[in-house]
């Protein structure tokens, strides 16, 4: 059981879900699976590029260790998140897991292609949702390595 | 164990220069989930070989999964991991750095270059055992991988 970064600090998970429901269910399936987790939610994908290039109201944003994208967004949807993500050099570091309803295969192509770093289909049931989660949790955040925070924020240490 | 369509069964390339190493993650593999078919490449000349079905490899399978170490002979996993992901053809395919190397230049090297995941190879048996079972249940249960044969 590994749940606390080096240092005591939360693991930072950003899910980007614009259903008020899976919201809902996957914070509560989080808080089951994992006490240290804090979870941060984009409901569309304008909101989750702000957060993550800390633009707007979300200039205090931390880095996610994490992140959990939904391929069908308002505004700007999943798959264009995830090419922003994987284009820009800062953010390509971030392990990026497509948690959707989709089973399309173009879907699923399209986002290896773009190096989602990996594919899990939302089922509709509640608990083989709530054991996605879990899984999730054993192993994004307790077996792999994540990298470590971003080197920006390094920099602005050492200066 | 019942016949199964070769083709049907979860490909794993396992690109690992050790031969204690690759015993134990086939001997782990065996335990977790007999129908994975486990192909080794002992060096990075061979890996890339398999994968793009040259030489002695043109009927080889596409894998499902690679699993890469770093420190290999011949050529490295970081530069096996930068020309995968640097072909059209194969960067879709799930690529699992295992390796003794907790060295940060290593983990944020290979995130860079888009490894799908990195994980720390332990030293300890029944660890070793535990993590290729866990590679098994996220990977090959699990997540959802792409098709062998892309769309054309």
């Amino acid at each position: 059981v590994n749940p606390l970064k080096e240092g005591g600090a939360p693991i930072e998970v950003l899910l980007v879900e614009d259903s008020p429901g899976d919201v809902r269910l996957t914070k509560e399936a989080f808080r089951e699976a994992n006490g240290s987790i804090r979870m941060h939610v984009a409901a569309d994908g304008v909101e989750a590029m702000a957060f993550l290039r800390r633009e707007g109201g979300h200039a205090d944003a931390p880095r996610p260790d994490l992140i959990l994208l939904d391929l069908n967004l308002p505004k700007m949807d999943g798959r264009e998140v995830l090419a922003h993500i994987k284009e820009d050099d800062n953010l390509k570091t971030i392990p990026t897991v497509i948690l959707t309803t989709s089973e399309a295969e173009a879907d699923i192509l399209k986002s290896y292609q773009l190096q989602a770093n990996c594919y899990l289909t939302k089922p509709v049931q509640l608990e083989a949702f709530e054991m996605v989660v879990k899984s999730i949790n054993d192993f994004w955040l307790t077996r792999v390595k994540l990298p470590q925070q971003a080197a920006d924020e390094k920099e602005g240490e050492t200066v | 164990m019942r016949p199964r369509e070769k083709e049907a069964r979860p490909q794993v390339l396992l690109v690992e220069d050790s031969p204690g190493d690759i015993r134990l993650t086939r001997e782990a593999f065996r335990e977790a989930n007999e129908a994975v078919y486990l192909h080794v490449a002992t060096d990075g000349v061979d890996a890339m070989a398999f994968l793009k079905r040259d030489g002695t490899h043109v009927h080889s399978p596409r894998p499902d999964l690679i699993l890469l170490d770093l420190n290999l002979p011949k050529m490295d996993g970081r530069q096996v991991l930068a020309h995968i992901k640097a072909d059209e053809g194969l960067k879709m395919i799930p690529t699992v750095i295992l390796t003794t190397s907790d060295a940060e230049a290593d983990i944020t090297y290979s995130y860079n270059l888009q490894a799908n995941c990195y994980l720390n190879k332990p030293v300890q048996l029944e660890a070793f055992e535990s993590l290729v079972k866990s590679i098994n249940d996220f990977w090959l249960v699990k997540a959802t991988l792409p098709q062998k044969k892309p769309a054309t």
